[in-house]
């Protein structure tokens, strides 16, 4: 799976659960969850979701990983090698 | 035979428009069963029934706009969706008694004196009667303090509330301004902070998430809502209503503060959080929340908390100090859990730390009854394994 593809996946994700927002325009850099208003609740659906597309189960002391877009599709990216 | 009533879905609520009835008559009805689908201004709201009998006939049409407490359908009492013959040996006196769909908050059309007309006029313009203040006898509201009120209303709000439905996120913004008014005119609000060392709870958690999938992973909420209804069990002054007087509830259900993207917030509550286990309760967040973001929720859950839990979850404000939801007499809201710098037995250390506030109804309670509250929550969260 290469980099396009999995930013996909994670986009439509976090279009699902907050469909007023453009995951697209976020910067690498850039916190997922304070760019696009996500509560703690959403956070774990997002994970949720992660693990049922591409069977990733992010373990809750590798989150300070995946805060960032960024930090998170090179995280994914490593996993899916 | 009784009357099923139209339930208040809070204090907020003066009425709602019937939008599909789901029995009809001739059919059996048990507690709980869904009997109509009701438009309120949290959206579409399954309309429970709360007890056990035959509907007999339906008193309202569809479309129809209906007060809170006005009878609504007809149901023969004594006859048993499950077990018929049982239930006819019952006593009589018990078949007959009607009891009004949501005790706690019926009585909120009633707490404001006006007369027919008045409050005619001002369900017609979805107007909360709290709102106005009235100049007839013994400070009863007449017709000409509503219309009055409503010529004060700036034009475009005015023809809003006339001619136009409102979007659901403005209902429930209408909503939430009728009910946090008439908190901050009628309750006096006493707040207390402890800071609590998540140490135990927090390693607790991580623990029994590490093990699990995603899907099955629980929030600190859950474990927090826990906590808080077993030390309401050791202060039940703080599980109750205030209506004329304290009244305490033996049910201790949880009113979860629920953020809408759009705006707003609904409170749906967790019934009898002090006997589920958190993995029970995460499974209830789980059910309750997506419903709660897409409107749809049952008349019990917007109608039953005893009282309300805020937290702010990860990463955001260190804490909370809450508006109580009338008639409740309390609200506890949860910071954001962080790491700080936390001196304990002389030692100096970093421990997630948690900023619990209790806003407490000073007619209610007392600032030694909050104190105590929050002092046992402390120690449940000591000894999470008890939970």
């Amino acid at each position: 799976m290469n980099q396009t593809e999995i930013e996909k996946i994670v986009f439509d994700i976090l279009k699902r659960i907050a469909p007023d927002t453009e995951p697209e325009a976020l910067k690498p850099g850039d916190s997922i969850r304070e760019k696009l208003g996500i509560d703690s609740y959403d956070f774990l659906q997002f994970i949720v979701a992660l693990d049922e597309q591409l069977l990733i189960a992010i373990p809750e002391e590798d989150y300070g990983k995946v805060a960032s877009i960024g930090s998170l599709i090179d995280y994914l990216k490593a996993r899916l090698k | 035979m009784s009357d099923f009533l139209m339930p208040s879905l809070g204090a907020d609520m003066e009425d709602g428009i019937l939008a599909k009835w789901m029995k009809k008559p001739g059919e059996l009805v048990k507690r709980g069963d869904v009997i109509a689908e009701v438009e309120t201004q949290k959206g579409t709201i399954e309309i429970e029934v709360f007890e056990e009998g035959r509907i007999d006939s339906l008193l309202i049409d569809e479309g129809t706009r209906v007060p809170v407490g006005t009878p609504m359908a007809r149901i023969q009492t004594g006859v048993s969706a499950k077990e018929p013959a049982q239930l006819s040996a019952s006593p009589p006196e018990a078949k007959e008694i009607t009891r009004p769909a949501v005790v706690p908050f019926i009585k909120t059309a009633q707490r404001f004196k006006a007369s027919p007309l008045a409050r005619r006029i001002a369900a017609e313009n979805q107007i909360d009667l709290s709102l106005i203040s009235g100049s007839g006898t013994e400070g009863a509201i007449t017709k000409q303090d509503v219309e009055r009120f409503i010529d004060g209303m700036p034009q475009k709000t005015k023809d809003e509330t006339k001619f136009t439905k409102p979007a659901a996120t403005e209902g429930i913004r209408a909503a939430i301004a009728a009910a946090m008014s008439r908190s901050n005119r009628e309750i006096p609000h006493y707040y207390l902070e402890k800071t609590i060392d998540m140490s135990h709870a927090m390693a607790w958690l991580q623990n029994r998430n590490r093990e699990r999938p995603p899907a099955k992973r629980l929030l600190p909420a859950a474990m927090l809502m826990k906590a808080m209804a077993l030390s309401l069990r050791e202060v039940p002054q703080l599980n109750a209503i205030w209506d004329n007087g304290l009244q305490v509830k033996s049910e201790i259900n949880v009113g979860f503060v629920i953020a809408l993207r759009n705006g707003g917030i609904i409170v749906p509550a967790i019934a009898a959080a002090d006997q589920k286990s958190v993995d029970d309760i995460m499974t209830a967040l789980n059910d309750v929340i997506p419903r709660a973001r897409a409107l749809k929720l049952r008349s019990s859950e917007l109608s039953d908390s005893t009282i309300t839990m805020t937290s702010i979850g990860e990463g955001g404000s260190d804490s909370v100090f809450g508006v109580i939801y009338p008639p409740q007499v309390a609200i506890v809201g949860f910071g954001s859990i962080s790491e700080q710098p936390y001196a304990r037995n002389g030692m100096l250390g970093i421990h997630p730390l948690l900023k619990v506030t209790l806003a407490g109804d000073h007619r209610a309670t007392d600032g030694l009854t909050g104190n105590r509250f929050l002092q046992i929550l402390d120690k449940h969260l000591q000894e999470p394994e008890l939970l």
